[in-house]
């Protein structure tokens, strides 16, 4: 059997690095236990320094590699790393392959590097419900960067934007023509746009068309302080690409810093935490009255109540409580 | 103060799903095996945390405190198992997981079966062994609701 920890001991392993109490805070978190709440009571006036990077883009693009590559950069600066490594569970069973921690194994011995596989549990937008509340919790510990690598995503999945200070959008060669960059969605999140697998052949158009679109962009008038989003081509295969995408990111947390962004992001963010928990919270509620939801979707079904009018039943319901 | 409900429909085993990791220690490439017991985990509504081919016991251990698993999934069929095994238990010991369930599948000879028990590895599962029972092993020992038992809930 597992010992039992107080919060109190949890709280003072999480501040002290400890790997241990980290790993069980951040599964409380995630299991939405009471011992969780505790631990980030305790620990959470103990945050806010950490550098949130969010790295998304579609399935297989390289985004494991790509942070494999960064812990390299990092730590080669003495830092500590965190990754958070989010893949998708099954809508089906509930259950989850997390495999991005393999690209990411010639870590497994070092105690400033940690990484943690999460399941999205089927939140959706290619993140998991707890997985700002659980970055807290590596913030606390000391760590800094905090990699957020979401689901493999496609073109609308753009949460991450609003839970990392930066957000790295990784787009590969292969997926469609130049029409595919002009469209609205991920595309427009990315405080850094990677071409990766910058060895095939189809890389360097991927890269013109992405510049081509955001020359058209410096042309309008804008304010001087700006951020201009760089484009950088990596690949992993020849070893190129990953020390310009590392000062990239420098850099932009330096105009965040610079330009009083850092301050409007974090208020952004935290205000999506607290706001996806109530979301959470009230949609738990609601289906906890079971009764008034299965008389609601029977009256549908009946074709006697709009699904709009069973929604607004099921919110009165629930404020009449 | 926000506190989880526990009376919320929601709030159930679906909520906390069984972690495990699936390794393949030392230096063997036959990962079938291993590929096949995380997809039947994983249809199990389990999650699983897949580290592959080539770990070490220092690995395993690793991955096993860091991703916080309940149980530690190790395919073998090197014939190593009775210098890795030991080594293993030793790691996750050593990085206090002690208490995680080890269970182990691939070419292990009987004779080596009750040896690796008295190590502490739970369960041994030869070639020939249906799914649904390491599943259910898995789902008994870490108090996990069987299917039946979340069916009729």
């Amino acid at each position: 059997m597992r010992r039992r920890h107080s919060a109190e001991e949890e709280a003072d392993g999480v501040l002290g690095g400890e790997i241990g109490a980290v790993a069980r805070a951040i599964t409380a978190i995630e299991n939405d236990l009471p011992a969780g709440h505790h631990v980030l009571n305790r620990v959470f006036p103990h945050t806010g320094t950490a550098h949130m990077i969010g790295i998304t883009g579609p399935p297989g693009a390289g985004k494991s590699t790509l942070v494999n590559e960064l812990i390299r950069s990092y730590r080669a600066g003495g830092a500590k790393v965190a990754v958070l490594a989010i893949d998708p569970s099954s809508p089906l069973t509930g259950g989850a392959t997390l495999g991005d921690r393999i690209r990411m194994l010639e870590w497994h011995n070092e105690p400033d590097v940690f990484v943690r596989s999460m399941a999205s549990r089927r939140f959706g937008g290619g993140l998991a419900q707890h997985t700002l509340t659980v970055a807290h919790i590596f913030d606390a510990a000391g760590f800094d960067p905090i990699f957020i690598e979401t689901v493999g995503t496609g073109q609308d999945e753009v949460g991450i934007a609003s839970l990392a200070h930066s957000t790295v959008v990784v787009q590969v060669p292969g997926l469609g023509d130049g029409v595919q960059t002009l469209k609205a969605g991920a595309l427009e999140i990315g405080d850094i746009i990677v071409v990766s697998k910058g060895d095939r052949p189809d890389a360097q158009a991927l890269a013109r068309d992405l510049r081509r679109l955001q020359t058209l962009h410096d042309r309008e008038d804008s304010p001087d302080d700006r951020w201009n989003p760089p484009i950088v081509m990596t690949s992993a295969i020849e070893q190129t690409g990953f020390d310009k995408l590392s000062a990239a990111i420098r850099s932009h947390k330096e105009w965040l810093q610079q330009s009083g962004t850092w301050e409007v992001r974090v208020r952004t963010m935290l205000a999506t935490e607290i706001s996806s928990r109530v979301q959470r919270d009230l949609m738990r509620r609601i289906q906890s009255q079971s009764v008034n939801q299965d008389a609601a979707i029977n009256a549908v079904l009946a074709r006697q109540m709009s699904p709009l009018a069973a929604a607004d039943r099921l919110l009165e319901s629930l404020s009449n409580r | 103060m926000t506190t989880p409900s526990t009376e919320s429909p929601m709030t159930d085993q679906s909520d906390q799903p069984v972690r495990i990791l699936v390794a393949k220690p030392g230096l063997d490439g036959h990962d079938r095996g291993a590929k096949v017991m995380a997809r039947a985990f994983r249809d199990a509504g389990f999650e699983v945390i897949y580290t592959g081919l080539f770990q070490t016991p220092e690995m395993i251990a690793n991955a096993a405190l860091q991703e916080d698993v309940d149980v530690v999934g190790l395919s073998i069929l090197s014939g190593a198992h009775m210098s890795l095994f030991p080594a293993i238990m030793t790691a996750l010991a050593n990085v206090g997981r002690a208490d995680a369930l080890v269970i182990a599948g691939g070419t292990i000879p009987a004779a080596d079966v009750t040896k690796l028990k008295e190590l502490g590895v739970a369960e041994i599962f030869g070639p020939g062994t249906r799914l649904q029972d390491a599943i259910e092993f898995v789902r008994q020992h870490t108090g996990a609701m069987s299917e039946a038992a979340r069916d009729a809930s």
